[in-house]
Formats: C-alpha cells, structure tokens, sequence
C-alpha cells in the first residue's frame, strides 16, 4: 500500500480514538487548559469576570462549541464521545478540503 | 494553548494580526517556489494530524490539560513555510467551527503555534540531524527533541502574552480589563506544564512518527527547504 494511503489510514484511527482525549482528563479530575477558563470558572479564580474579557468573551457563537452539541451534555459519555468524533470529522474534513484548494493555488506542476 | 477571546487585549491582537498578515503573505510566496503538486496530499495529511492532535488533551491529574501540536512534524516533512500554513487553516477551522481559541486571538494563536512553533522545531531538527543518514535514529532524537523545544517556546511566548496583559490593561482601581494573570504566573504556569508534561507529548509523538517514516518510506524525510 502507498504510504500516503497509511497515513490516511491513521488519521482515521486517530478520530476514532480522538474521544480519549476527552474521557481520560475527565476521569483525572482534570480542568480547563490553563488560561482558557470560561467567565464562571474566571470569576472563581480571580474573584472578578474582567470587563473587557466579559464583552469580548461571547464575542463568537461558534456552531458547534468545544466539539460538543448543544444540549447533549448531560446525556453521557457515549454521545459526548460520539459528538466529539462527528466534531473531529466535520473539522479535518474542512482543513483538508483548504489545504487541498490552497495547495492546488499555491504549488508548482513543472516538477 | 489556544487563547480565547478577552484574553488578550485589543493592541497586543492587533499587533500578531499585523505581524501574521506579512507572514502569510512570505509563506504563499514561498510555498508556491518550492511546494510540489505531489506533496500536496501530504500537506493536507499534515494539516488534518494536527487537528486531530489537538484534540487529544492531557491531563495533569486535579489541574489543568494540554495537548501536542503536532507542528514540528508537518515542518519536518513540508518545511516550515508550508507548516505554517497547514497550521494557520487548522487553528481557523477551530477558532471559527468550534470557538478554540478566539476570534481576536487568531493572530496570536498562529503566531505561536503556526510559525514560532513549526520553525523553532524545524531548525532544531535540521541542526541535530546535520547530516546523518536519513534513517538513522540520530534523526528520530532530532525529532523528539525538536517537539520538545518547538512547542516549549510557543507555550512561553504565550505565557508572556498572557502575563503582558494586567500591565497594559487595567482599570483605574487596579482590576485587570483582560487576562489577569501577569508575568509571575502566567509564564510559570505555560512554561512549567510544558517543560513537564505537554513538551514530552509533542516530543514523543514526534519521534514516533519520524521513526515510523524512516521505516517506511524514508523518502518522505528528504530534507526539504
């Protein structure tokens, strides 16, 4: 098999197994990443939402946020994971659709 | 290390949208010299590796998670230029698809991850493999040690951007407007999780798959510009 093909390949496996990137720290007790809290976990930190960063804070309403669906976060691990590997799908399929068009604009044919 | 909005103020987000416009513009021009229609593919495998990485977050057990980048790897295969592309289109797919990292901070966040990240790495790569053989395992410890020191500068320099904010932006009364951590914590706080846990990730994913291609298709390691 080509090795172009393998890495596909693998890029699979890796949605797929993407969902453990969200169950392990879950079951670690694991937090936020550290300076990507959200306005309710800032004010517990510092005491105070910080003016500006509360007005800019819900400055986008990303579709889909934090690779999870909107009302599916008290159904469980199952779906959370599910959302996540749909979310992963739908994200790599974009960055692989821009890349392609930007490589086609960008690269040279004559060798 | 995707800073979200509010973080980071209005000048310090004008400043890396206007430092990246120029560096977008450079990486098209070169990228156009030197990319061959026949490593697009692995441009956009490298591109999709790297949003998928991303999304492996790890933890370090009761505090925070981190994850690799995967970038010094896309730069090992395509060069730096084209890495910082393939990056740039993966952080924007996450900033505007699934609000990581902001809107605002797409100028940092590239900064970092998109070009300090991948060219950091890069040269590292280049100065410890030198010119051993493509499949020797000096290179597969080039790799590793790229990750590591490729993705230890980026948190850094995120550390200090974080850490520059209180500074600049504050009320009146002393209340930070934007991130309120200065210096003394921030920089700790992204450098030390880094050195510790995250760089390691970046490190072994790295040699893995440098180890992984010489194996099978060491043609794809050539030393590319």
């Amino acid at each position: 098999m080509k090795i172009i093909n393998k890495l596909w390949i693998g890029l699979g496996i890796l949605i797929v197994l993407s969902p453990l990137g969200l169950i392990i720290p879950e079951h670690c007790k694991a937090g936020s990443a550290w300076g990507e809290w959200g306005v309710d976990e800032m004010k517990e930190l510092v005491g105070y939402i910080p003016l500006g960063l509360e007005k800019l804070a819900s400055l986008w309403n990303a579709p889909i946020p934090d690779y999870a669906f909107k009302g599916w976060e008290e159904k469980g691990l199952v779906h959370v994971s599910f959302a996540y590997v749909i979310s992963a799908i739908v994200g790599i399929t974009l960055t692989v659709a821009v890349v392609l068009l930007l490589g086609k604009l960008l690269s040279r044919k004559d060798v | 290390m995707h800073i979200p909005d509010g973080y980071l103020g209005p000048a310090t987000c004008g400043v890396f949208y206007a430092v990246m416009v120029p560096i977008w513009a450079v990486a098209s021009k070169i990228v156009k010299k030197t990319l061959q229609a026949k490593q697009v593919p692995l441009l956009a495998i490298g591109a999709a590796f790297s949003f998928v990485i991303m999304m492996f977050n790890v933890p370090i057990p009761g505090g925070t998670t981190g994850h690799a980048v995967g970038g010094v790897l896309v730069a090992i295969l395509v060069g730096p230029w084209a890495a910082c592309i393939a990056i740039t289109v993966a952080l924007i797919v996450q900033a505007l698809l699934f609000g990581d990292g902001g809107i605002t901070a797409i100028g940092a966040n590239c900064f970092n991850m998109g070009v300090v990240l991948p060219f950091v790495g890069y040269y590292v790569y280049r100065a410890i493999s030198h010119n051993s053989s493509i499949v020797s395992n000096r290179r597969v410890i080039a790799a590793g040690i790229a990750g590591y020191i490729g993705i230890n500068i980026a948190a850094l320099l995120a550390g200090i951007e974080f850490g520059l904010q209180p500074i600049v932006h504050h009320t009146a009364s002393g209340q930070a407007l934007y991130c309120p951590y200065g210096f003394n914590i921030a920089v700790p706080a992204m450098a030390g999780e880094h050195v510790l846990v995250f760089g390691w990730v970046e490190a072994i994913v790295t040699a893995l798959v440098v180890k992984y291609l010489a194996k099978q298709s060491p043609e794809l390691l050539r030393e590319v510009a």
